[in-house]
C-alpha cells in the first residue's frame, strides 16, 4: 500500500487483465482512514482482493469500516464487497448502481468465475446508500464529498473528494497509462473530465495507473484520447465506414500511449460509434 | 415465422452458458474460453445446416448462391453483439427475397427481406447477435422460386446473453425512435441506399435481470416495412438475432420526390411510424 496524502492509503492494481493467478488485483483499491471510521474506496475485483485489502487496513487501524464505496459496476472494482459484509458496513453507490447491477451481475460472475474459479467472487452486495448529485460522509472530522456523475465511464460512476487532503478519488473516471474502457458514454466522460478538472484537487487517485497523479495535469492523458475517439469515431461515420472497419482502424495514433490498447480500443471505438452515429 | 419459432426449444440447449464477448472490462476472452464453440467438427455443422434447411424450406432444392449472393462478415468480430453483415446480390438474377440464416443461434432465421416494386435489392446491411462459433448462411430467392446459398463461418461467441446496456429501464427509453440517412444524392430514377436505425433494446430472452433473478422477458422488432409513396420497398420478418437499436441498410428507387414509410412492429405489438421525406427536407 502506498500513502497517497495523510490518512490515505492506495493499492496499485496490476496492468493485466484478470487471470487466476491475480486474483483480479487489477484496479487501484484504498481506503481512507478519519477521526473515528474508515472508509474503503473500491473493495477489489474478487473476495480475496478484498480480504488482502481488508487485513492491510487492520495493519494501519483498528477503527471501524463504515464506508466501502462502490466506484461503479464494474468486476474488478466490486467483486471484494463481500469481504467486508462481516464489518457490516454502509455500501455505498450510484443511484444507477442498484440497476446496472441487477442486469450485468451474473453475466460478469459467470465470466469471472471461469477465470478465477468457482466461489471467488463472494454474493452480490446491493449499495444502501445511494448518492444522487451529491452526499458527504462523515469518517470523524474528515468529510467526504461524494459527487453522482451523469453517464461517463459507465452510466453510475461515483467520485469522493477529501477535502482535508485536496484529493480526489476518482477510480474509472480517470485512467492513466492503462488503456481506458468506454462502457457509458464518450460524450458524457469528456463533459464530466471537465468538470472534474475544475475541481479544487491537488492530486487524484485514477482507477488504473499510478495511484496519484497531480491534478489537474494528470487528466491530459486520457482527455487527449478521448477526443481522438471522439474525432477519428466522426470522421468514419460520416465517410461511411462500417462500425467493424472502424472499430480497427480509429485512434491508433494512441497506440503507443497506453498498455492494453489492442484489448480496448477497437470494443471503445465500437462504443462511441453507436453513440455518435445517432448526433 | 411459425417455423423459426418451432426449432427454439431444441436449439437453445447451452446457448445460456456461453460465456463471451462483449468484453468485460478487465476479464479477458481466454482460449479456454473460445475453445468449446470451436469443439463442434465439419460433420456435425453440415448435420446442423441439412436439418434447418429442411426445417425452413422443406424439400425445396437449393444451388450454390456463389454467382448470386455474396455474403460478407468480420470473420472474428470484435462485439458477438453487433456483427456486421453485408449481403451483395450479383445484378442480373430476379430476386424476390433474401434469407440470413445464423445456425447455431437459439432462433436460427435472423431476418427474411421481400423485395417490393420500390426496392434495390443489390445490398443490404444489417448488425446481427452471434452466439457460437457458426456459419451464417444467405438464400437468395429468385422470381422464378428457385433458391441459391452461400455461407460464411464467423468465429465470435455470447451476443446473444451479453447485457443489452447498463441498465434494463434506460434501454426503453426511446424505444421506437428512427433515424433515415440517405447515403448518395438524390435523382430522380436513380437507385438509392439508405441507413435506417431504430432504437430499440431487441431485448431475446437471454438477459438476466439479478434483481428479480429472471431474464428480461424478449422484447424485439418482428416485421419492418418499408415503403415509398405508397409502393413497398421491402417487407422483413426478423427476430431475436438483430442487434441492440438495429441499423439496416437497404436500396430503393424513388421515381420522384416522395416519402419514405417505415412501420416498425414489435413482439409485444407496439407499432412504431415513421415518415421521411426524399431527399431530406
Amino acid at each position: 500500500m502506498t500513502q497517497v496524502a495523510p490518512g490515505i492509503y492506495m493499492r496499485r492494481g496490476v496492468d493485466e487483465d484478470a487471470s487466476a493467478s491475480n486474483d483480479d488485483a487489477i484496479a487501484n483499491i484504498g481506503f481512507i482512514v478519519g477521526g473515528e471510521a474508515v472508509a474503503v474506496t473500491d473493495a477489489g475485483g474478487s473476495l480475496n482482493d478484498g480480504r488482502r485489502l481488508r487485513a492491510s487496513i487492520r495493519r494501519v487501524t483498528q477503527l471501524p469500516i463504515r464506508y466501502v464505496l462502490m466506484s461503479h459496476v464494474h468486476p474488478d472494482h466490486v467483486f471484494g464487497a463481500g469481504a467486508f459484509s462481516a464489518d457490516h458496513p454502509t455500501f455505498v453507490g450510484h443511484a444507477a448502481l442498484p440497476g446496472a447491477l441487477a442486469s450485468r451481475w451474473e453475466y460478469y460472475r459467470a465470466r469471472t468465475e471461469a477465470i478465477l474459479g468457482r466461489d471467488t467472487v463472494g454474493p452480490l452486495v446491493m449499495p444502501a446508500m445511494l448518492v444522487k448529485d451529491h452526499a458527504q460522509i462523515d469518517l470523524g472530522g474528515r468529510v467526504l464529498e461524494l459527487t453522482a456523475h451523469g453517464i461517463a465511464h459507465t452510466d453510475c460512476d461515483l467520485s469522493a473528494f477529501d477535502r482535508q487532503s485536496a484529493t480526489l478519488i476518482a477510480a474509472d473516471l480517470i485512467f492513466v497509462r492503462r488503456a481506458p474502457s468506454l462502457d457509458g458514454s464518450l460524450r458524457g466522460w469528456l463533459k464530466e473530465l471537465a468538470m472534474l478538472k475544475g475541481a479544487p484537487a491537488k492530486r487524484a487517485v485514477p482507477g488504473h495507473g499510478p495511484t496519484s497523479v497531480n491534478w489537474p495535469e494528470g487528466s491530459q492523458d486520457l482527455e487527449r484520447y478521448l477526443q481522438v475517439l471522439q474525432r477519428d469515431t466522426r470522421a468514419a461515420i460520416k465517410k461511411g465506414v462500417e462500425i467493424d472497419a472502424a472499430a480497427r482502424t480509429v485512434g491508433l495514433s494512441e497506440r503507443n500511449r497506453w498498455v492494453l490498447f489492442d484489448d480496448y480500443n477497437g470494443h471503445n471505438v465500437l462504443q462511441a460509434f453507436k453513440e455518435l452515429e445517432w448526433e | 415465422m411459425g417455423v423459426t419459432r418451432s426449432l427454439l426449444p431444441a436449439l437453445m440447449l447451452g446457448s445460456l452458458a456461453a460465456l463471451a464477448p462483449p468484453r468485460v472490462q478487465g476479464v479477458d476472452d481466454s482460449a479456454a474460453l473460445m475453445k468449446q464453440h470451436a469443439a463442434e467438427d465439419a460433420a456435425e455443422r453440415a448435420a446442423r445446416w441439412k436439418s434447418l434447411q429442411q426445417a425452413v424450406f422443406g424439400a425445396r432444392q437449393m444451388q450454390d448462391g456463389s454467382a448470386v449472393i455474396q455474403i460478407e462478415a468480420p470473420e472474428h468480430a470484435l462485439d458477438a453483439a453487433l456483427v456486421p453483415v453485408t449481403l451483395t446480390l450479383t445484378p442480373g438474377t430476379a430476386v424476390k427475397g433474401v434469407y440470413l440464416v445464423i445456425d447455431n443461434n437459439p432462433s436460427p432465421v435472423a431476418s427474411h427481406f421481400t423485395f417490393g416494386p420500390r426496392a434495390d435489392p443489390r445490398v443490404l446491411k444489417l448488425r446481427v447477435r452471434v452466439n457460437q462459433y457458426t456459419y451464417i448462411h444467405a438464400i437468395a430467392e429468385g422470381a422464378d422460386g428457385k433458391l441459391y446459398v452461400s455461407q460464411q463461418f464467423v468465429k465470435t461467441s455470447g451476443g446473444c446473453s451479453a447485457p443489452v446496456g447498463p441498465d434494463n429501464l434506460q434501454a426503453l427509453k426511446d424505444v421506437g425512435l428512427m433515424k433515415l440517412h440517405l447515403l448518395g444524392a438524390f435523382q430522380a430514377g436513380k437507385p438509392l441506399q439508405a441507413q435506417l436505425m431504430i432504437r430499440h433494446p431487441n431485448f431475446n430472452g437471454m438477459q438476466m435481470d439479478q434483481a428479480t433473478r429472471v431474464f428480461t422477458p424478449p422484447r424485439f422488432i418482428r416485421t419492418i416495412d418499408a415503403s415509398y409513396d405508397g409502393a413497398a420497398v421491402f417487407h422483413l420478418d426478423s427476430d431475436i438475432s438483430l442487434s441492440t437499436d438495429p441499423v439496416i441498410t437497404f436500396g430503393f428507387v424513388p421515381d420522384k420526390q416522395g416519402t419514405m414509410k417505415l412501420v416498425v412492429r414489435d413482439s409485444d405489438n407496439a407499432l412504431f411510424n415513421h415518415s421521411f421525406d426524399v431527399p431530406a427536407g
